[in-house]
């Protein structure tokens, strides 16, 4: 049996920096499993701009992005395969994998990166009643069809969820030649990036409608016609609101789950806000030497904190292999996420393992303006961060320093919270 | 001129093609819709019934119980999934128990094996953990099961093609004239001639039967909506769960699917439109309502789709199987509602029976009952899966990642006899977008690979025949 000393599973952002990372940290045994035609993931049907301005300070597209990426893992000689799908990884990091050239075959891995990535929430999930005719499409569908294979889904189009994908395909169906009535959402605000509402609705004129949804489906074969109503404070539909609207598409930016299927099979710990494992400071999952990276960790909204967190799974995951990682005592400080706060990533930190600054990411659960992101050692307050507004469609950060927690050795939890003035 | 035409490839009229088939006989299926099993047998539980339901000495009962009893060696014989699980009725109060000891009178009358009144808690909670608390009783039916109805469907449409009966698809019949020696059905593709009509035609039987006879029948679509969860939450029951109608009204069925997911439904609504399949708020709502009454701790948001199927509910609630009367060769296979996916088997068999009787047919010496399904490749081992793969590649291309359904049986479906035409077709056999995505991954992928092998334009694909088209044109091209 062929083994490695890392197996990445996915070869989109998270997997490419993920290995890339390990590659430079010293490890040469690096294995990436991809199951699409070729590397970069779903950046290869973003072909908008806007990605990395972190990053790179230049504005790139999807593929430009990816192919930063991708070039950067070539010249590093990292190996790849591609049209490869993962059936299974066991528990004891055995990974069972498929192509048509070397049919089902197995690889050990000392370490495995899991970067699967995220998929859609479809019109199942929601349980939208009506018809189920052609025309329905998930957004990153569509945008598959639309950017990758020139097809046209439809010509008149009406937008579920005001998710950043569903904003991207109201702009790009738009300049495509279809006609985008009106986005609406659920929620009374959007989940996308703001900058995305301004540019791809507002300067478009496309309307948002907000705490609004679907009710009704209509059309047998295909689509024609949706009806809309506005949803209270529960988001149930309110009688009497209903507004038809005739279109052949809609498509649906409602959420994006992450893909866990092989870690759970693996038996890694889950978390079930993010729907991603619980990971500890070097992103490394419950079990010992499997790391995650990226949206199958939780959802992001820009791929550059995707590309910097997966470099920091690789690291470890590189000094896992070289048994560089740090012995420590034992005293793991829980994330604890609470008022508004809705997750954390990671969900501990073991001050002796951790880098000399650790960034954790999260989530808040409503919109809140004029708010303090408020960071407290067990009970007294470190850090208190004023911000203007913070909402669920923008993941927030906070900076924790190495040197700071080690003057805390009884430190029990760290809790983040939102303070409103 | 056909000897037989079959309006209708549902099971039932699939189920009587095939058994014709085991004859001399010229025969033809007549389907509007563009495939094999698109109304009623697409949309229904999937459940294979013990037969305590259905009124004693009636035909329903009958062919239940026979139609049960088939359906093993018939499952072997055309290779589609089917298991004997089982199946438990609920009763949630005391004073609900002689119900449920009627029905396993009934049940005993009608010929169901093996039944058990179970009153003792412990025994119940061993067999289904998450029955809910309330429960005081079970009647519990080992001889119930669960079976793929688009499967089942297919392979019986599938082995009567192979036993020289043809199939037509897109061609409704909108009028029966009796003419000399048989009758003429006209349909949007041309007129046909046949000295035998059989009426399978599900929730429009009535339509064609009210063509030829004076005494009228009339079938009410009763529609079910369902929701079907991600198979995490598969195993959530083992057996088939029903509810007993009683103090607390009429429930749901909560049952694992062959396939490994959990089917929750259905409700019973009246409606007038024939092909309104679409769900309502209301009937999803009711069904969530109802879902936990007989099952605790439901999974509801592990919802990955929802749906709703219509039954062809016959006004005496019984199946009509016969030649009418006043219209000799027009032979009814009608009201075939719950349990008719159970009986379809012995439906079939009963209807080529009347037919041969009347045609006195030979047995056609070149009938072979046996029809190989699309091979699922994870049944294989790894040595076996790798001379598969090596032998034709395809079978290692991974294309819907949910279901983890290879593009060599996506090609198998295609190219097979009455071969796969849309997506839907395809997802009916192989499964490929029927997962948790719901098709998102695969549909384009799919697509291509219906495309490239049908020698069609993308243009031309459809989700489901007709006007299902799902790509309309390319970009700009109305700029």
């Amino acid at each position: 049996m062929r083994s490695y000393d890392i197996v990445v599973i996915g070869g989109g952002p998270a997997g490419l920096a993920a290995a890339i990372a390990a590659k430079k940290e010293g490890v040469d045994s690096i294995l990436v499993l991809e199951r699409d035609k070729e590397l970069g993931g779903i950046l290869n049907q973003c072909i908008h701009n806007g990605f990395g301005l972190h990053t790179f300070k230049e504005e790139l597209t999807g593929p430009e992005y990816a192919g930063r990426f991708i070039d950067q893992a070539k010249d590093l000689d990292i190996e790849y395969r591609l049209n490869t799908m993962v059936m299974e990884i066991g528990a004891d990091k055995l990974v069972t994998a498929m192509n048509r050239e070397e049919g089902l075959f197995q690889i050990q891995a000392g370490a495995i990166i899991l970067a699967m990535g995220c998929r859609e929430r479809s019109r199942g999930a929601l349980n939208i009643p009506g018809y189920r005719p052609a025309g329905i499409y998930s957004a990153g569908t569509a945008q598959r069809l639309v950017n990758m294979e020139g097809f046209m889904p439809g010509r008149e189009v009406v937008i579920l969820g005001s998710g950043d994908i569903g904003l991207i395909m109201a702009r790009r169906m738009t300049l495509e030649g279809a006609k985008v009535k009106v986005v609406a959402e659920l929620m009374p605000y959007s989940g996308g990036l703001k900058r995305n509402i301004v540019q791809c609705l507002d300067d478009y004129g496309i309307p948002l409608k907000l705490s609004h949804t679907v009710v009704d489906i209509r059309g047998k074969e295909r689509l024609e016609g949706i009806t809309l109503a506005k949803v209270d404070g529960r988001g149930k539909p309110i009688p009497g609101t209903e507004e038809d609207y005739s279109c052949d598409t809609l498509l649906l930016s409602v959420g994006l789950i992450p893909e866990n299927e092989l870690s759970d099979g693996m038996g890694v710990q889950m978390n079930p806000v993010t729907s991603g494992p619980k990971v500890n400071e070097r992103m490394e999952t419950s079990i010992e030497g499997v790391f995650a990276c990226g949206n199958v960790l939780h959802v992001h909204d820009l791929v550059d904190f995707v590309s910097e967190e997966a470099g920091a799974a690789g690291r470890n995951a590189a000094r896992y292999i070289k048994g560089a990682v740090a012995t420590g005592s034992g005293h793991v400080v829980t994330l604890e996420p609470v008022q508004g706060v809705r997750y954390t990533v990671p969900c501990t930190i073991d001050p002796e393992k951790m880098d000399d600054t650790q960034i954790v990411r999260f989530r808040v659960g409503n919109v809140y303006k004029k708010c303090t992101i408020g960071v407290y050692f067990d009970d007294e307050q470190v850090i208190s961060r004023k911000r203007p507004v913070v909402a669920p469609g923008e993941m927030e950060e906070i900076k924790l320093e190495r040197a700071k927690l080690l003057q805390y050795p009884e430190l029990k939890k760290i809790t983040i919270k939102i303070e409103e003035a | 001129m056909y000897d037989v035409i079959v309006i209708g490839a549902g099971v039932a009229g699939s189920s009587a093609a095939r058994e014709l088939s085991r004859y001399q006989v010229n025969a033809c299926v007549l389907e509007k819709e563009e495939d094999v099993c698109c109304g009623t047998s697409k949309a229904n539980s999937a459940i294979v019934h013990a037969g305590y339901d259905a009124a004693e000495g009636s035909l329903m009962a009958k062919l239940n119980v026979e139609g049960n009893e088939m359906m093993e060696d018939l499952a072997k014989e055309l290779d589609f999934p089917f298991k004997r699980t089982g199946s438990l009725v609920v009763c949630l109060s005391e004073e609900d128990l002689p119900g449920l000891k009627a029905l396993y009178d009934r049940g005993v009358k009608n010929g169901v094996k093996d039944m058990q009144v179970i009153v003792d808690k412990e025994e119940i909670r061993r067999m289904e953990p998450n029955l809910t608390d309330e429960v005081v009783g079970v009647l519990y039916a080992p001889t119930a099961g669960i079976v793929c109805p688009f499967n089942m469907n297919i392979a019986m449409a599938e082995n009567a093609n192979d036993n020289g009966v043809d199939f037509h698809f897109d061609t409704e019949v909108t009028e029966i004239r009796k003419i000399e020696g048989g009758w003429e059905l006209v349909t949007n593709k041309g007129t046909f001639t046949t000295r035998y009509v059989v009426n399978a035609a599900g929730v429009h039987a009535d339509k064609f039967h009210n063509m030829v006879s004076e005494k009228k029948i009339h079938i009410t679509p009763r529609r079910g909506d369902y929701c079907l969860l991600d198979k995490k939450a598969g195993s959530h029951v083992s057996r088939t769960i029903f509810a007993l109608p009683g103090k607390f009204g009429k429930g749901v069925l909560v049952t694992p699917t062959v396939h490994g997911n959990l089917l929750v439904g259905p409700t019973a609504i009246d409606i007038e439109d024939k092909e309104s399949t679409a769900t309502t708020r209301e009937g999803l709502d009711e069904l969530i309502g109802k879902a936990g009454m007989n099952v605790k701790n439901l999974p509801m948001r592990q919802v990955i789709t929802s749906f709703a199927g219509l039954r062809a509910h016959e006004d005496g609630h019984e199946f009509i199987i016969g030649e009418v009367e006043g219209a000799e060769g027009f032979i009814d296979c009608a009201g075939i509602e719950s349990p008719g996916l159970t009986s379809a088997p012995a439906i079939g068999k009963m209807v080529a029976q009347i037919c041969r009787d009347k045609m006195d047919l030979k047995p056609d010496p070149n009938f072979q009952g046996k029809r190989k399904g699309i091979l699922d490749p994870s049944t294989l081992s790894m040595e076996e899966r790798n001379a598969l793969i090596k032998e034709n590649p395809a079978y290692g291309n991974i294309i819907c990642r949910c279901e983890m359904v290879t593009e060599g049986e996506i090609l198998d479906a295609i190219h097979r006899p009455l071969g796969a035409r849309s997506l839907d077709g395809v997802k009916r056999r192989t499964r490929a977008g029927m997962g948790r995505c719901q098709a998102g991954f695969c549909s384009p992928r799919t697509m291509e690979i219906l495309a490239r092998e049908c020698k069609l334009s993308m243009f031309e694909i459809t989700k489901s025949g007709g006007s299902s088209k799902l790509v309309v044109g390319t970009n700009k091209d109305q700029i």
